[in-house]
C-alpha cells in the first residue's frame, strides 16, 4: 500500500509538468502518472523515421509565458529565435514578416502593418493579464473574482476611450474585415488569417479570429522560436524541474479512471490496476475524457455532462514530417531563410477556401501550411546533411468524411506535398520518409479526444467564465477533489503552461483559504 | 410513416369509445393531444364515485418511458433524489428528479417491473433530459406513452370490484406494489397507486385489449357503483390528498424562463424524498447548499375558514393586506368530503410552518358583483384526507 | 425662407415614426422621400396589373406595439393578421411542418424524432429567456459602457441588474448564446438535420454569416423577439401589404401637422460651423431646418450626402468602416392561382404557411459558400410566402401573390455589377428551386419581379441592399451601432441625428429606432417626449 500523496497529477503534458512544478515547490508530495513512455503529452520529439526526429505536435515556442519561465527557472534553448514568418509566392517575390515591420510590401501596408501590430498588441498585453488569472465567477461574492472583475472593467477604461471602443468592437469581429480594412497585400493578408486560424475550426470570416489572433500574440507578442531538440526539451526541462522540486513522474502508467468515493476523489487506478491514494487528483487529459472516461458521468450531475458532451473539441489541424536527403529549393528564399517560419497561405481567401471543405467533414484540397526545417538550425534532428520538415496542416478534419483510411491519409499527404511543391517545386525527390498526424492519430497517440490541440474549440462560448464550460471553469470539476489543468481550461493551449500555473494556484489557494 | 401527415385533431385514447358512450355532457380538454373528459354527467356525482364507490380515469395520456439495461439501477438513482436501490422489483417509488441547480423538473412514478427493467410515469414529457442522462450509463430509455393503454380504479369499493374481475391474489398487494395478472392472454400489470389518496388501484395493459378491460371491469364493477369520471372530480380529490400538479404547485425547471419561478423539493415538502446518504445525484449539491442556506419558499397546505375557495388568492401574513404579500395559492377546493375550505399554496420561507396562522384574500362573485374576503388560514401539516383503508392490507371489502 | 423645426430625410418607416413623434410634440416638421412613394423598403406597390407587392419586407412581427398604439395605427388603416407556421420540403419527397397547434407542432416533430419534439419546450425557454432580456431594450438607447454620464451609468447598471438577476448559470449561457453559432445552438437540443436546417433559417436572414459563424444565434433571436398580440415569436401580414404599415405612420404624422414631401431626394445635408442647418434637395431647393434626421443608412448619410471635411475623421473613417453587406434578394411574383405542393396533403394549413425548401444543415452552410465566392447561392435559402391566402385584397380574387425572399445574394458577382443575364439567371434558379416541389409552378406565373441587393440599393436608397442596414454582428450592435461612440442617435454634427436601422436596436420593420431617436431628440430640444414606453414583462 503506498502513502497518500498530496496530489495526483494523470498526464504529463506540459501543463500537467508545470502544475506538478508548482506544487512540488509549495512543498507537496506529487505523484505525476504518464501513459506514453515520454513526459511532454503532445509537446514531444520523436522519432518518425530512422536518425529523423522532430516535435510530434507543436513546433514553434511563441507562448510559454515569463511567468512560469521565471517561476521554474526555465531558459529553453531556442535554435531559432524571433524568427520571421516568410509568406511564400509561387513567383519568389515573397513577403517577410517580423513582429515589427513586414518587408516586400507597400509602404502603405507597412505602415498600416506597424499601427496593427501596436493596437493588437496592447489588447494582447491586456488579454494576457488574464490568461495569467483564474477566470472569475459571475455573481459570486468571491473577493478575488469580485477583484478580477473590477480590475477587468479598470483595464478596459485604462485603455481610453477611443482604444476601449475598439477593443470592444474587435474582440468579436473577424480577422478577414479587420485586414480587409487596412491591407492591400494578398500575402500579408494571407498571412495573418493562417495566425488566425491554426488550430481553430474557423476560417477568416469566422467572427471570433480577432480573438485567436489576439490569444496568439498573448505569449511574447507572437514572436516564435524553435527549441533546440524540439518541443521534448521543453518537457524535459520542465520534468527536470518538477522532480528537482520532488515530484514524482512515473512514465508508461495509463491512468484508467480517478477513484471516487462518496462524491470526492480518493485516487487513481492505473490500467494495470494499480492504485494511488490521494484526495486532490489533478488531471491534464481534456475535459471530455477526464468527465466521461476518468471520472465517469455517473459522477457528476446530467446538466454538467451534457454541457462536457456539447465541448466542441474536434481537431483540424494535421502535422507532416518529411525525411528530406537535404533542402528543396525555393526560388527567391536565401538559404538562411530555412531557419525562418514559412507559410503557405497566399491569400485570405485562400485560407476560407480551404476552410470550406472542413464545415463538410472533408480535408482541404489546397491546404494551407506553416513550415518549418528545425534541422537546418540544429543538426540533433537529422543525419548530417539530411533534414526534417515539420508542417501543421489544415485542414485536416477529425471527422472526416469516411474516416481517416489509408486512402484519405494518402490523399491528404500528396494534397499537401503537391501544394508544398508548387513553392519547392523539387520536394518530392528529396523525400525519403513521411509521416502524416491527423487529428484522428493525435487523439489516439497523445489521448487528446477529437485531437484538437486546444482540448476544446477556442471561441467566445468556449472561453474565460465558460472554459471549458460552466461549473468548471474554476478548474475545479463538480467532484470534490477533481482538478482540470489542461489546455481544454483557461486560457487554452499552446505551449504556455498558463493552465497549469492557474490550475496550481488555484489548488493552493483553496488549500490555504480551507 | 413517413409523408403521412400526423393527425391534426385531438388523439382518440383506446378507451375513448367506451368514455363516448357513457359521457352525456360533451366537455372535453385536451391532455397532451388526447381528447380527456372534464366531467361524463355530473361533477359532484363523479367525485363522490372515488370516495364512496369506484371511480374509473382513464389516465392513458400520462407520459410512459422504459428504462432497461445493466445501469438502469444506478441511471434511475442518479436521476432522482429519493434511494432507488431500495425500491424492489413489485415495488413503485413516488419520486422528484431536479435540474444540477436543484430544482424540481417533475414528479412522478417509477414501477420496478421487474429485475433491472423499471417504468418511469409522469405528467410531462422528458424524453431528451433521460437521454441526456443516460450520457455514461448502459442504460436504454424508451419512450411508450401510446404503447400502454392505463386506467386508474379508485375508491373504497375498487379493491371488490376487481377481485370480482378476477384477480385472484390482489388482496396481498401492498400500497405502492405492483403485480401482474394475465387478462384473456395479455400481461395485465396492476399497481396499488393513485392520484385520489384513496383506495384505489392502476390497470396497464397492451391498447388492443383496453376496451375489453374496460367492459370487464365495468361488468364486475355494476353492483359495487363503478363510475367513470373525468379530470374536474380527479383534481378535486388530488388537491383533498395534498398531492402536487405540474404547473400549479410546480413548474417543471428546464421550461421556466423568468428567475426564480422554478422550486426545489425542498420548497415543496419533498425533503422525505431526497436522500443526502446515497451517491451522487441530479441536484445533490444545490439541495445541500439549500439545506444549510434555508430554502427561499415552502408549500402549504392550508385550512382555510368560511366556505369561499381561495382561487389565486394572494396569502399574507395579517388580516388588514397590509405590507407585500407573502405568497399565493396554488389549488384550491372546498371539499365535499372534510367539509373544509382547503387550499395548496406557496409562500415565502420562513413562513409557512405548520400551525402557523396565515390571511387568505379571496375573491368570489355573486349575482356579478364580486366581493372580497380576508380569511384565516392554518397551515396543517398531513393530509386534508387521509383514510385507514388507502393503507390497509388487505383492503376490506367497504 | 421657412424654417422648419426638424427635417426627416427618407419617408421609410424608421424616417415616418421619427417625424410622428416629433410633430406629435408639436414641431414643425417635413419629412422628404427622394421616391415618387413613400415607405422605403416596407411598401406595397403596384408593378403588375391589379396586383399589390410587399415587394421589400413582407411579414410583420417586430413592429413595436408600444409604438402601434401610441400612435394609434388602427386609425390609419393598419391591421395586422397573425398567420402560423412554416415547412420545410426535403430532396425525399417529404416534409418538416410546424403547425400552430402546440400537440400537432409536437406530433409532427415526434414523427423526426421523439427526443426533439421533447427538447423543444427547452430550447423554447431558453430562447425566450434570451428575447425577453433583449425585448427590454429595444424601446431605450444604448449605454455607452466608456462613458462616465449619469444616465450612461444608471442604464448600465439596470443591464447589469437584469443579468445579474439571471443566476450564474444562466449569465454564462447568455455569454454563449451571445457568442455561439445558430448552428452549435441548435446543435445543443436537437438531432434532427432538417429540423435543425428548419430553425436555422432565422440565423442567418439577412446577414452576411453563415449558420456555423459564431454569432449567429443573436440574429436568430432578432427574428424571434417581436410579438403579435404578446405572442412573442409570432408573425403577421398587414393588410394590404407592408405599405399599410408606412401609410398608416405616414398617416399619424400628417395628423399631428407634418408635411410630407416626395420626389424630394437629398442631395446634401448642409453643415455651417459644424451645425447643420438643412439640406438640399437634388433638383437644387434647399431647405432649413433646426434639426435634420437622416432615416438612411449611416454609410449613405455620411459618405453620400456629406463632406469629409464637416466629419471628424475618426468617425468618417469609422463609418467607413461599418458593414452593410448585400446578402439576400427577392423575388416577387404574380400568379394566375394557386400552385400546388404534392407533398402536402390537400387543403393542409401549411399552404398558409412560411415555405422553405432546404432540409439540411449542409445545404444551409454551402448556400452561404457561394455568396463568400461572390455569386448568388446556387442551392438557395428560400422563404416563401403567399400573402393572398390570408389578404384577398392583394390580387384579383383567385389570383395570388408570392413573395420569395432569398438568401444569400450578394451586392456585386466576383466584385462588380450585375449584368441583367445574371439577374435572370438568379431569377431562375429561384424559380426552378420552388418547382421542384411545385410542379405547376412555373405556368402560373404571370409577372416576377427579380431584385437583387444592387436592385433595391438603386431604388430604395440602401447601402447594397441590405434589410438590416448593416450586418447584426456582435461589433455592430448595442453601444457599437452604428459606431462607437455614436450609439445614441447624434451623429457629430451638432443638430444632425441619425434614426435608421443602421441605429440601435437594428433593422427590420420595428420602428424602434424611429421612436429612440425620437426621444432623444426631443430630450435634446428640451420638448416633453411623446416616445412610448416599454409594455414591460410579458
Amino acid at each position: 500500500m503506498a502513502s497518500r500523496y498530496d496530489a495526483i497529477v494523470v498526464g504529463a503534458g506540459h501543463n500537467g509538468l508545470v502544475c506538478s512544478a508548482l506544487l512540488a515547490r509549495a512543498g507537496k508530495n506529487v505523484l505525476v502518472l504518464e501513459a506514453n513512455e515520454q513526459v511532454g503529452g503532445a509537446a514531444v520529439t520523436r522519432e518518425f523515421a530512422d536518425g529523423y526526429s522532430v516535435s510530434a505536435c507543436a513546433h514553434l515556442l511563441y507562448q510559454l509565458q515569463p511567468e512560469v519561465r521565471k517561476e521554474l527557472k526555465l531558459s529553453p534553448r531556442l535554435a531559432s529565435e524571433d524568427m520571421t514568418t516568410i509568406a511564400l509566392s509561387q513567383d519568389g517575390k515573397h513577403l517577410r514578416i517580423t513582429a515589427d515591420e513586414v518587408v516586400g510590401a507597400s509602404d502603405e501596408d507597412a505602415e498600416q502593418y506597424r499601427r496593427f501590430r501596436k493596437r493588437m498588441t496592447r489588447f494582447a498585453d491586456l488579454l494576457r493579464k488574464y490568461l495569467n488569472r483564474r477566470p472569475p465567477r459571475l455573481g459570486t461574492k468571491d473577493f478575488k473574482d469580485l477583484v478580477t472583475l473590477g480590475q477587468l472593467g479598470l483595464d478596459l477604461r485604462m485603455l481610453g476611450k477611443d482604444e476601449m471602443q475598439e477593443f470592444l468592437r474587435l474582440i468579436g469581429m473577424n480577422i478577414h474585415d479587420e485586414l480587409t480594412e487596412r491591407f492591400r497585400n494578398p500575402l500579408l493578408k494571407g498571412a495573418i488569417s493562417l495566425d488566425a486560424v491554426l488550430g481553430t475550426h474557423l476560417g477568416p470570416r469566422s467572427p471570433n479570429t480577432i480573438m485567436t489572433y489576439l490569444y496568439r500574440l498573448a505569449g511574447n507578442h507572437g514572436r516564435a522560436g524553435a527549441p533546440h531538440g524540439g518541443m521534448g526539451s521543453v518537457s524535459e526541462e520542465l520534468a527536470q524541474a518538477a522532480r528537482s522540486a520532488g515530484a514524482t513522474i512515473r512514465t508508461k502508467m495509463p491512468v484508467k479512471r480517478i477513484l471516487i468515493e462518496n462524491g470526492r476523489a480518493t485516487g487513481v487506478e492505473t490500467e494495470a490496476g494499480e492504485r494511488f491514494d490521494s484526495y486532490t487528483v489533478i488531471s491534464n487529459a481534456d475535459p471530455k475524457r477526464t468527465m466521461m472516461e476518468l471520472v465517469g458521468a455517473r459522477h457528476a450531475e446530467t446538466g454538467f455532462t451534457r454541457r462536457i458532451h456539447h465541448l466542441r473539441s474536434r481537431g483540424n489541424a494535421a502535422k507532416l514530417h518529411l525525411a528530406l536527403d537535404g533542402l528543396p529549393r525555393i526560388e527567391g528564399l536565401a538559404k538562411k531563410d530555412f531557419a525562418e517560419r514559412l507559410v503557405i497561405a497566399p491569400d485570405e481567401h485562400y485560407v476560407e477556401r480551404a476552410f470550406n471543405p472542413a464545415k463538410y467533414g472533408q480535408s482541404s484540397p489546397e491546404p494551407v501550411v506553416e513550415l518549418t526545417f528545425p534541422s537546418f538550425r540544429d543538426e540533433s534532428l537529422a543525419p548530417t546533411g539530411k533534414h526534417v520538415m515539420s508542417a501543421i496542416v489544415q485542414y485536416a478534419p477529425y471527422a472526416l468524411q469516411g474516416g481517416w483510411s489509408d486512402g484519405a491519409r494518402e490523399a491528404f499527404t500528396l494534397a499537401v506535398i503537391g501544394t508544398i511543391a508548387k513553392y519547392a517545386p523539387d520536394i518530392e525527390q528529396r523525400i525519403s520518409a513521411s509521416e502524416l498526424l491527423t487529428p484522428a492519430d493525435i487523439e489516439r497517440e497523445f489521448h487528446i479526444t477529437g485531437g484538437h490541440w486546444h482540448h476544446g474549440e477556442l471561441t467566445l462560448d468556449q472561453f474565460l467564465f465558460v472554459r471549458p464550460v460552466s461549473g468548471a471553469a474554476q478548474y475545479r470539476m463538480p467532484v470534490d477533489g477533481v482538478y482540470l489543468c489542461g489546455a481544454g481550461t483557461h486560457p487554452g493551449g499552446g505551449v504556455s503552461g498558463a493552465a497549469g500555473r492557474n490550475a496550481a494556484r488555484t489548488i493552493l489557494s483553496r488549500e490555504k483559504a480551507a | 410513416m413517413k409523408n403521412q401527415p400526423v393527425h391534426q385533431g385531438r388523439l382518440k385514447s383506446p378507451f375513448h369509445s367506451r368514455i363516448a358512450q357513457l359521457d352525456t355532457v360533451n366537455e372535453w380538454h385536451q391532455w397532451k393531444g388526447y381528447s380527456s373528459a372534464d366531467s361524463l354527467y355530473c361533477e359532484d356525482t363523479e367525485y363522490f364515485a372515488i370516495r364512496n364507490s369506484t371511480a374509473v380515469f382513464d389516465l392513458t395520456p400520462m407520459t410512459k418511458y422504459r428504462i432497461t439495461g445493466p445501469d438502469a439501477l444506478d441511471y434511475l438513482n442518479r436521476l432522482v433524489t429519493r434511494d432507488m436501490t431500495k425500491i424492489r422489483p413489485g415495488r413503485v417509488a413516488y419520486a422528484v428528479w431536479c435540474d444540477d441547480q436543484g430544482q424540481v423538473i417533475d414528479d412522478g412514478t417509477i414501477f420496478h417491473l421487474r429485475e433491472g427493467e423499471y417504468r418511469l410515469c409522469s405528467q410531462e414529457r422528458h424524453f431528451a433530459w433521460l437521454q441526456a442522462a443516460a450520457i455514461g450509463f448502459d442504460v436504454t430509455v424508451t419512450h411508450e406513452t401510446e404503447d400502454i393503454a392505463a386506467l386508474a380504479v379508485q375508491g373504497p369499493t375498487s379493491f371488490s370490484v376487481l377481485n370480482k374481475m378476477g384477480l385472484a391474489g390482489l388482496d396481498e398487494l401492498k400500497p405502492f406494489g405492483l403485480t401482474h395478472f394475465d387478462f384473456q392472454g395479455t400481461e395485465l400489470m396492476v399497481s396499488r397507486t393513485g392520484f385520489t389518496g384513496d383506495l384505489g388501484y392502476e390497470l396497464w395493459i397492451d391498447p388492443d385489449k383496453a376496451e375489453a378491460l374496460w367492459d370487464a371491469l365495468f361488468e364486475a364493477g355494476e353492483l359495487f357503483g363503478i363510475r367513470a369520471i373525468g379530470t374536474h372530480a380527479l383534481e378535486m380529490a388530488r388537491i383533498e390528498a395534498g398531492f402536487l400538479a405540474a404547473y400549479m404547485e410546480f413548474l417543471p425547471a428546464d421550461e421556466t424562463v423568468r428567475t426564480g419561478r422554478s422550486r426545489s423539493p425542498l420548497e415543496l415538502g419533498l425533503e422525505w424524498l431526497v436522500d443526502f446518504k446515497k451517491p451522487n445525484f441530479n441536484g445533490r449539491r444545490a439541495l445541500a447548499e439549500e439545506k444549510r442556506n434555508g430554502s427561499t419558499w415552502q408549500l402549504v397546505k392550508l385550512d382555510i375558514e368560511g366556505n369561499k375557495p381561495a382561487h389565486n388568492s394572494y396569502i399574507f401574513d395579517n388580516a388588514r393586506a397590509s405590507r407585500d404579500n407573502i405568497g399565493f395559492t396554488t389549488s384550491a377546493a372546498w371539499s365535499p368530503v372534510c367539509k373544509q375550505n382547503i387550499a395548496l399554496g406557496t409562500v415565502r420561507a420562513p413562513h409557512g410552518k405548520p400551525g402557523d396562522t396565515v390571511w387568505v384574500e379571496i375573491y368570489y362573485q355573486r349575482e356579478m358583483h364580486w366581493n372580497r374576503n380576508m380569511a384565516r388560514a392554518t397551515v396543517v401539516d398531513k393530509a386534508f384526507w387521509f383514510p385507514p383503508r388507502r393503507g390497509a392490507t388487505p383492503p376490506g371489502p367497504y | 425662407m421657412k424654417t422648419y423645426d426638424a427635417i426627416v430625410v427618407g419617408a421609410g418607416h424608421n424616417g415616418l415614426t421619427t417625424a410622428a413623434f416629433l410633430a406629435k410634440a408639436g414641431l414643425d416638421v417635413i419629412c422628404v422621400e427622394k421616391n415618387d412613394y413613400i415607405g422605403g423598403a416596407a411598401v406595397s406597390r403596384n408593378l403588375y396589373k391589379d396586383w399589390m407587392y410587399s415587394n421589400c419586407s413582407y411579414v410583420c412581427s417586430l413592429l413595436r406595439p408600444e409604438i402601434y398604439r401610441a400612435l394609434e395605427l388602427h386609425k390609419h388603416g393598419l391591421q395586422v393578421t397573425p398567420y402560423g407556421g412554416s415547412v420545410t420540403f426535403m430532396e425525399n419527397g417529404d416534409y418538416y411542418g410546424s403547425y400552430h397547434d402546440e400537440e400537432v407542432a409536437y406530433r409532427e416533430m415526434a414523427r423526426f424524432s421523439r427526443h426533439d419534439a421533447d427538447a423543444y419546450k427547452t430550447y423554447s425557454a431558453d430562447t425566450m429567456r434570451q428575447c425577453r432580456f433583449i425585448r427590454d431594450f429595444l424601446l431605450s438607447t444604448a449605454p455607452d459602457p466608456t462613458s462616465f454620464r449619469l444616465g450612461d451609468l444608471r442604464e448600465l447598471i439596470r443591464i447589469g441588474g437584469k443579468f445579474m438577476d439571471m443566476g450564474e448559470d444562466r449569465m454564462y449561457d447568455t455569454i454563449r448564446f451571445w457568442t455561439m453559432s445558430v448552428a452549435e445552438y441548435l446543435d445543443e437540443y436537437f438531432e434532427t438535420d432538417v429540423i435543425k436546417a428548419s430553425f436555422s433559417g432565422s440565423g442567418i436572414i439577412g446577414t452576411a454569416l453563415g449558420i456555423h459563424s459564431p454569432g449567429t444565434a443573436y440574429v436568430l433571436l432578432h427574428h424571434y423577439m417581436g410579438d403579435v398580440d404578446g405572442n412573442v415569436g409570432s408573425w403577421g401580414f398587414a393588410r394590404g401589404g407592408m405599405g399599410s404599415v408606412s401609410k398608416s405612420i405616414a398617416g399619424a404624422f400628417q395628423a399631428a401637422g407634418g408635411e410630407l414631401r416626395t420626389e424630394a431626394g437629398v442631395d446634401k445635408i448642409i453643415v455651417k460651423n459644424g451645425k447643420t442647418t438643412g439640406v438640399a434637395l437634388e433638383n437644387g431647393d434647399e431647405i432649413a431646418g433646426r434639426v435634420v434626421v437622416s432615416a438612411m443608412d449611416v454609410k449613405r448619410t455620411f459618405l453620400n450626402c456629406m463632406e469629409p471635411g464637416d466629419l471628424p475623421e475618426k468617425f468618417h473613417k469609422r463609418v467607413q468602416n461599418f458593414k452593410i453587406r448585400g446578402s439576400s434578394g427577392k423575388l416577387n411574383i404574380a400568379l394566375d392561382g394557386m400552385p400546388t405542393f404534392p407533398a402536402l396533403p390537400e387543403g393542409s394549413s401549411l399552404y398558409h404557411s412560411d415555405m422553405h425548401f432546404i432540409d439540411s444543415m449542409e445545404r444551409m452552410e454551402r448556400a452561404y459558400d457561394d455568396w463568400k465566392d461572390g455569386t448568388w447561392s446556387k442551392d438557395p435559402y428560400v422563404d416563401m410566402v403567399i400573402p393572398t391566402i390570408n389578404d384577398p385584397t392583394m390580387a384579383p380574387p383567385g389570383k395570388h401573390f408570392m413573395s420569395c425572399f432569398v438568401q444569400y445574394c450578394p451586392y456585386e458577382i466576383e466584385g462588380r455589377a450585375w449584368t441583367s443575364e445574371e439577374r435572370e439567371a438568379f431569377g431562375k434558379t429561384v424559380i426552378d428551386q420552388i418547382s421542384n416541389y411545385s410542379p405547376d409552378f412555373k405556368d402560373l406565373i404571370l409577372h416576377a419581379e427579380v431584385r437583387t441587393p444592387q436592385d433595391i440599393e438603386a431604388e430604395i436608397g440602401i447601402t447594397e441592399g441590405n434589410i438590416f442596414h448593416g450586418e447584426l454582428t456582435m461589433d455592430q450592435l448595442l453601444f457599437n451601432r452604428p459606431v462607437p461612440g455614436y450609439a445614441q442617435y447624434r451623429s457629430p454634427v451638432d443638430g444632425l441625428y441619425m434614426c435608421g436601422s443602421s441605429t440601435h436596436p437594428g433593422g427590420g420593420v420595428m420602428a424602434a429606432p424611429g421612436a429612440n431617436a425620437a426621444r432623444e431628440i426631443l430630450s435634446d430640444l428640451r420638448r416633453p417626449n411623446t416616445v412610448p414606453e416599454n409594455f414591460g414583462d410579458d
